[in-house]
């Protein structure tokens, strides 16, 4: 193909003066951009209430879709059902037999816990901390920020901040609410870091993701990496955010410094998710006001 | 070149109405004019379909479209376009806001650079140039999103990277075919 044959154009001056112009408006439109972006890099939730909007905006046609894609996912799981359904139906009979014992164990051990608390006067119920049920209806799969959409938003009570889990595990917590819909910074982006620790015996670690849906867990004590393949990682209740004892991730691999995991509650396959209170608000709305009135606080 | 006569008589139309009607029928101003501004909006809005994944690996389709129909039809838009266009796609894309809208205005500044200075055009040397800007812009995206929040090792989103510009063609057949529909008398 030939180059463009408007590009001068002709003689005359009020053609030529118009083509200046959107290189005038081209370059100037780049350094407003500029400027924008370092409005939000000082104050990353500014343009929130614009982001939210437009998210309200798609949020028809993304529940839309969603429900589409949840029934044909549906379809296919009970079709695969029909496969292999006696071995299969044998093997969960043995599993049910094995984990009917646990369960009483399990309960058992619910029981002495609450009695202990009681004791304590640390009684909460899990139903107060719950603020309202959602889906997750789209993400950000293009950048390399994860973040996701929630069906909820502030109409049922949903805030910034509050913890979001689903029925196998954490998701991840809100970071702005729109009427509607909500955005959930996932447990796998690089800024969600968490306080964790390992499953049985207590050790502390610290997680946060790894972009690409890993997450890295760090031990609390650097020197000794205990980790192994396999290991249950669950939220610790440290920092007052996220609930203790939501599974959290499975150790995949060991790494010089910790360990890779991957989460137990893919974001894409949770049927809904729950949106919590956060555990011990006062204690975090006290730390909160503590980091920012302190003189060496400067923003996030 | 102005004064250039077709077969049929006619003169010469500028670029982008060479397929002006001939016949007793007459194309839709509206529908030249909003297709290719839709299709870009289509493509930054994509993010709203649910679909989830572990890293990055969507490609950054309303950038690829703007791409397409900016090389495919030189003068389409003027230069600034970059910027609304950008800002559209700031809304949905999760990146802090303004960072597509530099990059993308960044991009059609040195494409009218390259215009200017490009001899011959053809398809391998557009997608060439599709690739170098693509790869940039995921590259500078995850730079400015380094920025304001902390950012993930810069290799997960070399797959997306590679599977963009594999796609690159195919989205310039899309365009293709909403360039005739757009212009179909």
């Amino acid at each position: 193909m030939a180059p463009p044959i408007h590009r001068r154009p002709g003689y005359s001056r009020k053609a030529q003066y118009s083509l200046f112009a959107t290189y005038v408006l081209a370059i100037a439109g780049t350094v407003f951009a500029a400027l924008l972006l370092l409005i939000s890099i000082a104050d990353p939730t500014g343009f929130a209430a614009l982001r939210t909007s437009a998210s309200e905006i798609t949020a028809p046609v993304s529940r839309f879709f969603d429900s589409v894609r949840r029934t044909s996912i549906d379809m296919g799981d009970n079709l695969s059902a029909y496969f292999d359904a006696a071995s299969k139906n044998k093997a969960m009979a043995q599993q049910a037999a094995r984990n009917r014992t646990k369960l009483i164990e399990a309960d058992a051990v619910r029981l002495e816990n609450r009695r202990l608390r009681s004791l304590l006067d640390l009684v909460e119920s899990e139903e107060a901390n719950k603020v309202a049920i959602g889906r997750l209806i789209s993400s950000t799969a293009s950048s390399s920020r994860r973040i996701a959409t929630l069906s909820i938003g502030s109409n049922q009570g949903v805030a910034p901040g509050q913890p979001v889990r689903g029925p196998n595990g954490l998701i991840g917590r809100i970071i702005e609410a729109g009427p509607n819909t909500a955005k959930v910074l996932l447990i796998s982006d690089a800024e969600n870091v968490i306080p964790v620790l390992r499953l049985p015996d207590g050790l502390p670690a610290l997680a946060s993701g790894m972009g690409n849906g890993l997450v890295m867990i760090r031990p609390v004590d650097l020197g000794v990496n205990p980790f192994k393949k396999g290991d249950i990682i669950s939220t610790s209740g440290n920092g007052g955010l996220y609930p203790p004892n939501v599974p959290y991730a499975r150790v995949i691999r060991r790494t010089s410094d910790g360990a890779m995991a991957m989460p137990l509650a893919p974001p894409g396959n949770s049927p809904y998710v729950i949106v919590m209170r956060p555990y011990q608000e006062p204690a975090k709305v006290a730390l909160d006001k503590a980091v920012a009135e302190s003189p060496a606080a400067g923003g996030e | 070149m102005k004064n250039q006569l077709l077969a049929t008589g006619r003169k010469m139309l500028g670029p982008g109405r060479e397929y002006e009607s001939r016949i007793e029928r007459h194309q839709s101003p509206l529908k030249m004019l909003l297709i290719p501004i839709f299709s870009v909006m289509a493509g930054s809005m994509i993010t709203a379909l649910p679909l989830f994944t572990d890293s990055p690996l969507l490609p950054p389709m309303g950038y690829m479209m703007l791409l397409a129909w900016r090389l495919m039809r030189p003068g389409i838009w003027p230069a600034w376009v970059g910027l609304p266009f950008g800002l559209f796609d700031d809304l949905y894309s999760g990146q802090p806001f303004g960072s597509a809208a530099l990059i993308w205005s960044l991009t059609m500044l040195v494409i009218e650079i390259v215009d200017s200075r490009a001899i011959w055009r053809d398809h391998v040397q557009d997608w060439i140039l599709a690739a170098v800007a693509i790869m940039l812009s995921i590259l500078g995206g995850v730079a400015l999103s380094s920025l304001a929040h902390r950012a993930p090792d810069v290799t997960v989103v070399f797959p997306q990277i590679v599977i963009s510009i594999l796609i690159f063609p195919l989205v310039v057949r899309l365009c293709a075919r909403f360039d005739n529909w757009r212009l179909a008398a």
